[in-house]
């Protein structure tokens, strides 16, 4: 008797008492009603994947739900692995969202918190379908109640509603490339279950055409460069526990779906799909750290860290697939690993990074980091909490996210003999992309968390800030413990992972092993984040002892005034802010940047020569959005002025049109029956 | 893990901690000798670390853990990769504990914590050498990974231990021009990591010049002699890093016991120091470069790291 039954159903159930409890709770009863069915939702999934990755199978027909097409469900390590990932990602934000929404923060209107548990659910079971159908009705009730939710304070910010838009947009033109990709694939293979489709044999040209269109698709939602122009204006302008949602879990489906299509059902193709893929991913790694790099507000600079992490991912599924195709299935796994190993790193520090910026936009009402500061006094655990989630986006060991990038690594920096000229040359450049990538998420989280929450306050707002409500706090505390579990004990994970990653490459494999020190299958390189710790924290306790004893005595430390060269008391504004610490980034990387600078000098109407007031206006645009989506959007508005051409308001013109309208088809059909 | 083993690593610890601040001194010696000056001799840093020491730290105002903390951080990662990096046996008991990956990771560990330290402080001078600081480490890290690329594809493993006694039993490597290139790249980043001319000038106190000496400004008394004792650790584990990675000799074998361990330390000793005035040397002869001409420098050793990993294939 396996758990993943009643568990999934328990979703199902859940969801639907939540929409109840939305609907008839009272205004102040209904975000807590909502919010513990969607953390439950979210328990009920970490389950369900952990069975699954334990080796429990799953599978269900459901005929009557659907009509025509009837919904095929069916649970297996990978898809368990993403569905555990959502599960606790879910749970984790929806508990915060109890907490964040006293006190009038947040969304409490009907249908905003009415969409929050469908979207819970649907999120949950989009790696659960087994069908092309069920794959699709799931995809794209997720994707409506995203928007709903990301759309919730559409009132009282003009940004939103345009963050709206672009989502709305970007997501259905990735729908519509996932359907028609498909729906190819399943004309081709006479049936719609994925069952059938691994079993289809496509000719090589179609196959590419459906991995194309698919990783269009799947890529939109994972935010891949250039698709990925919604991502930092909806995570950032959603409900903060809804961004935890989008930027920690929603994101991930995109690799899933590669995984799954790519990997699983086509059974891995050619070589340049995966060449693509790695191209793709490492541009977005770069551009999404580089925007990061230079942004100042703070849930944009962590959603394109997103679009940073999700492009690492994208560049270890491409590598495993290169590796695949090039006769290593070893590295293939071990590069699949450290994605999919990635996916959960990336889930966990940053649902906890989003979570606690969410607090210090609670507590501050800003999210612009030229405006914080000084919250280390006043916010502590919420700093030290934010400071855990950096460690992992930074990538600094014993953070979370060095293991994955560890592993990562660890698979490009070996040579392929088979590979030829084409691997030779393209890992050297990824494990460069990496590096870079990784350099410059410590400088991104060094000045998040060093101008942001250190320092003085930069602004009344900052300096007025308190500490978040208890439920907060939880939430963001039982993320950090995930995380320093993952960063600590990364081999605990060595079953589920090498599961997982057997599922996708249809071949049972261990990647990973030990205990304390982390062993790779094929590779004598070890590391082992729990002792690098031990090392660091015993060589700080002798230090402290050494310096004790050096000194002689016992020396109490003297406060004194900071320095100011002899002019008085450096002000708040003295400080160095976001813009100013990633100046000389920006500055280096001008030309891939662009930044636009704007220098207004009024003068006085008497002379030229005196200066009355000067406006400085500086900026960095997303080239991409400007270079891509410009000429698009500008064609669409020309297209869309041919409509008042075509209907003036004269009535003889419409009874023409349908005059002629319906001449016309009567003579088509007499042509040609 | 056998005795000797621990003693190899315990010796690494010692002969780095109590090295590194006499390396600093003869670095600055030889710049006196070839400037003309009489020099304050090799164990000036010494003496200073000792003064430093036994003062009261400072706390300024509004400070918190971040700007405490930072120099007990640096001390205490430099002293870890002091015990994991080969530079006297290759037999450490450590090694498994971090590969050269990890060492990378480690050594940003240790800028990071005083970059926050400095951002700690609300002063323009340590947002300013924080800000700098983290420019550079950003453009130095894909040179280093490539690097690492380069030395272990060979090898098959990132882990120092196997590098280093790869490259001892087969010496005709380090002539290779992947080795040679990689060599040149790894100067760079270990001339930018430890703020060296022609990247920073230790010597400077003039605001607009500095990286390393802004982030520290605020520092004084006890903290301040680890500040200075750390960047001299890392001065020194760099340069031995170098030198086990190029020309190992001397460095004692997994079996070669504890009778190979004075020999090791004569030869570390030889090569850092030799390394040391030759860098000091050369520093009289440069000037500091504008901050935004580093990451030229910086892009010059990015291709040669990068042409490292292309011959090491295409001439192997």
């Amino acid at each position: 008797m396996t758990v993943i039954a009643p568990t999934l159903a328990t979703v199902g159930v859940l969801a639907g008492l939540g929409v109840l409890a939305a609907v008839v709770a009272p205004r102040r009863a209904r975000a807590v009603c909502v919010g513990a069915a969607t953390a439950g939702i979210g328990v009920a999934g970490l389950i369900a994947g952990t069975a699954a990755l334990s080796g429990q199978v799953f599978q269900a027909r459901l005929p009557g739900l659907l009509p025509l097409a009837g919904v095929q469900l069916a649970l297996d390590p990978l898809g368990g692995w993403f569905v555990a990932v959502t599960g606790g990602v879910l749970a984790a934000a929806a508990l915060y969202g109890i907490g964040y929404a006293g006190g009038g923060h947040g969304p409490s209107g009907r249908g905003v918190q009415a969409a929050l548990p469908v979207f819970a659910a649907a999120l949950l079971l989009v790696p659960a379908a087994a069908s092309v159908s069920t794959l699709l009705v799931l995809w794209e009730l997720m994707a409506l109640t995203s928007l709903l939710l990301i759309l919730a304070e559409h009132r009282t910010r003009p940004a939103v509603a345009e963050a709206g838009w672009w989502y709305a947009a970007l997501t259905q033109v990735g729908f519509v490339a996932i359907l028609l990709g498909l729906t190819l694939y399943a004309t081709h293979a006479g049936s719609d279950s994925f069952a059938d489709l691994r079993a289809a044999d496509l000719s090589p040209a179609l196959r590419g055409v459906v991995f194309v269109l698919v990783l269009a698709g799947f890529g939109s939602k994972a935010g891949l460069v250039p698709l990925h122009v919604w991502l930092p204006r909806a995570h950032a302008e959603a409900p903060s526990p809804v961004s935890a949602m989008l930027s920690a879990a929603m994101v991930n489906l995109g690799a899933y779906g590669v995984i799954r299509v790519g990997f699983d059902l086509l059974g891995g193709g050619s070589r340049w799909w995966w060449l693509l893929v790695l191209t793709l991913g490492g541009v977005s790694a770069l551009y999404g750290i580089l925007q990061a790099a230079v942004a100042a507000d703070l849930k944009r600079l962590l959603a394109y860290s997103t679009v940073e992490n999700m492009g690492l991912v994208f560049l270890g599924l491409g590598a495993a697939g290169t590796f695949a195709t090039s006769g290593a299935p070893a590295l293939a796994a071990l590069a699949l690993a450290a994605a999919l190993l990635h996916v959960l790193n990336h889930a966990g520090f940053k649902a906890l990074l989003f979570t606690a910026a969410g607090s210090v936009l609670r507590a501050t009402g800003t999210r612009d980091l030229d405006a914080l500061g000084g919250l280390r006094p006043r916010m502590p655990a919420t700093t030290l909490l934010f400071a855990a989630g950096a460690l992992g986006a930074a990538a600094l060991p014993p953070g979370n996210g060095f293991v994955s990038e560890w592993l990562l690594l660890q698979s490009l920096v070996h040579v392929v003999p088979a590979g030829g000229a084409v691997t030779a040359v393209a890992m050297p450049v990824a494990v460069a992309v990496v590096a870079l990538t990784a350099g410059l998420a410590v400088a991104t989280f060094v000045k998040a968390l060093g101008v942001g929450f250190f320092a003085r306050p930069r602004s009344d707002a900052a300096a007025a800030a308190k500490e978040s409500p208890p439920a907060m706090l939880a939430a963001m505390g039982l993320l950090a413990a995930a995380c320093i579990g993952l960063a600590l004990a990364p081999a605990a994970l060595g079953p589920a992972l090498s599961r997982a990653v057997g599922t996708s490459v249809r071949a049972p494999v261990t990647v990973l092993s030990g205990g304390v020190s982390l062993h790779l299958t094929g590779i004598a390189s070890t590391m082992s984040p729990l002792l690098i710790l031990v090392a660091v924290l015993v060589a700080v306790a002798g230090c402290v002892l050494l310096v004790r004893m050096a000194a002689g005595r016992l020396v109490r430390r003297r406060d004194v005034a900071l320095w100011d060269c002899g002019a008085g008391p450096p002000t708040a504004r003295m400080q160095y802010t976001a813009t100013s610490f990633a100046e000389p980034l920006q500055r280096v990387f001008d030309d891939v940047l662009a930044p636009e600078t704007d220098v207004d000098v009024t003068p006085y109407t008497e002379s030229a020569y005196l200066v009355a007031r000067v406006a400085y206006q500086a900026r960095v645009p997303d080239r991409v959005e400007q270079a891509f989506y410009a000429p698009i959007i500008a064609a669409a508005r020309r297209l869309g002025r041919l409509g008042p051409v075509l209907a003036n308001g004269s009535v003889h013109r419409y009874l023409a049109y349908g005059f002629f309208g319906v001449t016309g088809m009567l003579l088509v059909l007499a042509v040609t029956r | 893990m056998n005795g000797a083993a621990l003693i190899g690593t315990a010796a690494q610890v010692v002969m780095v901690v109590a090295g590194a601040p006499l390396l600093v001194g003869l670095m600055r010696q030889v710049r006196a000798w070839l400037e003309g000056r009489a020099g304050a001799g090799i164990g000036q840093p010494w003496r200073d670390l000792r003064k430093l020491l036994r003062r009261a730290p400072a706390t300024p105002t509004g400070t918190g853990w971040a700007f405490r903390l930072a120099p007990l951080l640096l001390v205490g990662t430099s002293l870890v990769l002091a015990a994991v990096i080969p530079l006297l046996s290759t037999a450490s008991p450590l090694d498994h504990v971090a590969d050269l990956f990890a060492v990378v990771g480690l050594l940003a560990l240790g800028t990071v914590t005083l970059a926050l330290a400095a951002l700690d402080t609300g002063t323009a001078f340590g947002g300013m050498g924080a800000s700098r600081e983290m420019t550079v480490l950003a453009l130095v890290e894909p040179t280093i990974l490539v690097a690492v690329f380069a030395l272990s594809a060979r090898v098959g493993s990132t882990n120092l231990a196997e590098i280093v006694t790869t490259t001892l039993h087969d010496p005709l490597r380090v002539a290779s021009p992947a080795s040679l290139l990689a060599a040149a790249a790894l100067v760079v980043v270990v001339v930018a990591e430890t703020g060296r001319l022609p990247v920073d000038n230790p010597a400077t106190h003039l605001e607009l010049t500095m990286i390393h000496e802004a982030m520290i400004l605020e520092y004084a008394g006890s903290d301040l002699a680890l500040v200075e004792l750390a960047a001299s650790m890392r001065l020194t584990i760099l340069l031995g890093l170098l030198t086990s990675l190029f020309v190992p000799w001397g460095i004692a074998d997994a079996g070669a016991g504890l009778a190979a361990l004075p020999l090791a330390v004569a030869a570390f000793v030889a090569k850092v120091a030799a390394l040391g005035v030759v860098l000091g040397g050369v520093e009289v002869f440069i000037a500091k470069l504008r901050l935004f001409r580093v990451p030229e420098l910086l892009a010059g050793s990015f291709v040669l790291a990068l042409l490292a990993v292309a011959s090491s294939f295409f001439l192997a």
